[in-house]
């Protein structure tokens, strides 16, 4: 644990782990709602509004892409709403209809743009490029009290960093609100809530924690993250609070076993290279469900014990 | 390019684009097929998961195949990878929506995302081992067409004639679960069966589409044409054959118009195909459509605008509402400044005698069934014989000279 840690490990790790809590969050709420596909929709659509802030701006940025990302993600949710309604079509038909569509035109555009000249393609955005987010600066422990070391941190660390003080300060201050409105939709409404206002907050929230993860560390780990960790949280307990509590823990463990894993386990295999970080990451939150839904305190649907 | 188009469409484009678009057609109509019984059941999203599942598995048959000292590019053993490991996830789901608390989406998103990232590991496994030797896998996650070859093809066929088959000899059982699943077990019908025969029909469409539009798009073959489908009809039947013919149209004419210029990928011109042919649906179906909405809209307001406006007339009242002297305008009852004309007056003095003969219609207990009808709108010779309407009008009295 040196100084090339620092340099290499540090960051993608931190990175990680801040994206995978920031969608464990809302997702938790997602899953109690049976909106937990939302994260799956998202990332599809972020792919068009990706390449069109490409195409606008011409070169790779944060800020246009971010925008386009989360412009998409509006013009996914109008879609959605607008084909439900007009149509009076099943939300999960409808929702399909329009992510396959979107994620096509983001593909076709991808192929008929010169994007050769530019790191953006389908598979960047698909598993993200976790494993090159290294701090050249970060020479040793002592980086992290250089001023000027810290300068050269990867834009996405504070990013995501910030992302996720967002997300759990929504969080935080809806807390009750968005619980009662999550369990009791009704009576969220007869005590004068704005639930439909709420709804569209939560899903705001998720799209940001998405699409800013998404640019990091691509959309497979989104779409694990806002699933699979509140899932595992789900068996262990039946209060909210600790749920949350669990969820956070899991993407913490997925995020940190799954990065060390995709880094060293080739090696002990003795291959030449590490494997995919995001795809790892996924991997593990997954074994983490499993291994939680088979043996969690509360994983049936009828008879949690008691006092738990 | 319109000629090429055209040469594409009807064959001419050699051999390959020819292949590819027959090959697609039968994928596009065994999709829709199959897709319609699972969007009936309200359980289109299952395919998302079923069809990011067979991903480690097609990357775990490679594995093997150039562990045995091929090149992996075996189709056939590759599809049957894809399927072991989309079964497993399918049964994972199961497992997890039976055994767990977990609702079915949630049970969707973790099968996807988990089987998926597993894929991407091994994807970059088999990076790792040899340049150059993973070019056709990649090729399965967006689909690839350039390199199909005519056993490729074959493969295809096959798969999309064995699941025709399957639905031809399963479909009334199959239309009975996917409308109301407690009225079938009641019947005695295998409902948990039957739902594995149509998970299995879905798994076969997704590995057998998996070559030409990826498994990442092929989960719009599944859904969108039945929605589509949906709009035009109202019976189960027709709704299958619809969807079968527009899945097959759609792939036909994406995989023709993606052989006509370069950079076109064919899986996801052939889901947008389906989206056009969606919104065209969505837009000028006869009775769900839009536009059939708006002009029922229009004309239930006319009726209203005019019926009030007679009523209006009738009573000597002054109508300011422009939409409704306009109507009444058109229809010769009024003139435009909203003085009622010889016809106007004779309706006015017709509505207004058709609410009283309803209003006494309405408080008579014995006609409560007749009464129900009433909606300001209804004509109310449409429900009550002349003779009926006589005796009510023997209550009004006739007019009485002032």
């Amino acid at each position: 644990m040196g100084s090339e840690f620092v340099t290499l490990s540090l960051t993608p790790l931190l990175i990680g782990i801040f994206a995978a809590v920031a969608c464990a969050l809302p997702g938790n709420f997602l899953l109690l709602r049976k909106q937990a596909l939302i994260g799956d929709a998202i990332s599809h659509v972020a792919l068009p509004g990706i390449v069109v802030a490409f195409l606008v701006t011409g070169a790779i940025s944060t800020w246009p892409m971010m925008l386009g990302a989360a412009g998409a993600a509006c013009v996914a949710v109008v879609m959605i709403e607008g084909i439900r309604r007009l149509g009076r079509i099943e939300p999960g038909a409808a929702m399909g209809v329009v992510f396959t569509t979107l994620f096509a035109a983001g593909v076709l555009l991808l192929e008929q743009s010169d994007t050769s000249s530019v790191h953006l393609d389908v598979e960047h955005a698909l598993y993200g490029n976790l494993e090159s987010l290294i701090w050249l600066d970060g020479t040793g422990w002592g980086s992290l009290v250089d001023p000027q070391a810290l300068a050269y941190l990867p834009v996405e660390l504070p990013r995501m960093a910030a992302t996720l003080v967002v997300v759990a300060g929504f969080i935080a201050l809806f807390w009750r609100p968005l619980t009662i409105a999550t369990f009791d939709e009704g009576f969220a409404r007869t005590l004068g809530m704005r639930t439909e206002l709420l709804g569209l907050a939560l899903v705001l929230m998720a799209a940001i924690a998405a699409v800013a993860a998404f640019d990091a560390v691509g959309s497979i780990i989104v779409i694990a993250m806002f699933i699979c960790p509140p899932a595992a949280a789900r068996m262990m307990t039946n209060r909210l609070d600790v749920q949350v509590g669990w969820s956070v823990v899991f993407a913490t463990l997925a995020a940190v076993v799954g990065y060390v894993l995709a880094g060293y386990a080739p090696l002990w295999l003795g291959m030449a290279d590490a494997v995919s970080a995001a795809g790892m990451i996924a991997t593990i939150s997954g074994v983490i469900l499993a291994i939680a839904s088979v043996f969690g305190p509360c994983r049936s649907r009828a008879g949690a014990p008691s006092g738990v | 390019m319109m000629s090429v188009l055209v040469d594409a469409l009807l064959l001419q484009m050699g051999y390959n684009a020819t292949l590819v678009a027959i090959g697609a057609a039968l994928l596009g109509a065994a999709s829709g097929i199959t897709g319609t019984f699972l969007f009936l059941r309200k359980r289109a999203l299952v395919s998302d998961a079923v069809s990011h599942a067979t991903l480690p598995g097609v990357c775990i048959a490679f594995l093997i195949l150039v562990g045995l000292g091929g090149d992996g590019r075996n189709l056939a053993v590759l599809l049957v990878g894809s399927a072991i490991s989309a079964g497993l996830g399918l049964w994972c789901m199961n497992w997890l929506t039976g055994k767990t608390r977990l609702a079915e989406d949630a049970a969707i998103g973790a099968v996807l995302s988990v089987f998926f990232g597993f894929g991407i590991v091994l994807l970059t496994v088999i990076q790792t081992l040899g340049v150059g030797r993973q070019a056709g896998l990649e090729g399965f996650l967006l689909g690839s067409t350039a390199g199909m070859l005519y056993s490729d093809a074959l493969v295809i066929a096959a798969g999309g004639a064995a699941v025709l088959i399957a639905i031809l000899l399963a479909r009334r059982p199959m239309t009975m679960v996917a409308f109301d699943p407690d009225y079938a077990a009641a019947r005695g019908l295998p409902v948990g069966r039957i739902d594995m025969l149509m998970m299995g029909l879905v798994m076969a469409v997704t590995v057998v589409g998996l070559k030409i539009v990826g498994l990442i798009l092929i989960v719009a073959l599944l859904i969108i044409p039945p929605v589509t489908a949906r709009f035009w009809t109202e019976r189960a039947d027709q709704v299958v054959i619809l969807s079968g013919v527009l899945g097959a149209v759609a792939a036909y004419l994406g995989a023709a118009l993606s052989a006509s210029a370069p950079n076109l990928p064919t899986g996801p011109i052939i889901v947008l195909m389906s989206f056009a042919l969606f919104a065209l649906s969505l837009l000028i179906a006869p009775n769900r459509g839009v536009l059939a909405a708006v002009l029922r809209h229009r004309r239930f307001q006319k009726r209203v605008h005019l019926r009030q406006g007679l009523l209006a007339l009738a009573q000597d009242q002054t109508i300011y509402e422009p939409l409704t002297l306009r109507l009444l305008a058109q229809s010769g009852f009024a003139r435009a400044d909203g003085v009622a004309t010889h016809a106007g007056r004779r309706r006015a003095a017709k509505a207004l005698r058709d609410e009283m003969r309803w209003d006494i219609l309405r408080r008579d207990q014995a006609q409560e069934a007749a009464a129900a009808l009433y909606d300001g709108l209804r004509e109310i010779e449409t429900v009550l014989t002349p003779d009926q309407i006589a005796a009510i009008d023997r209550k009004i009295g006739t007019p009485q000279e002032v």
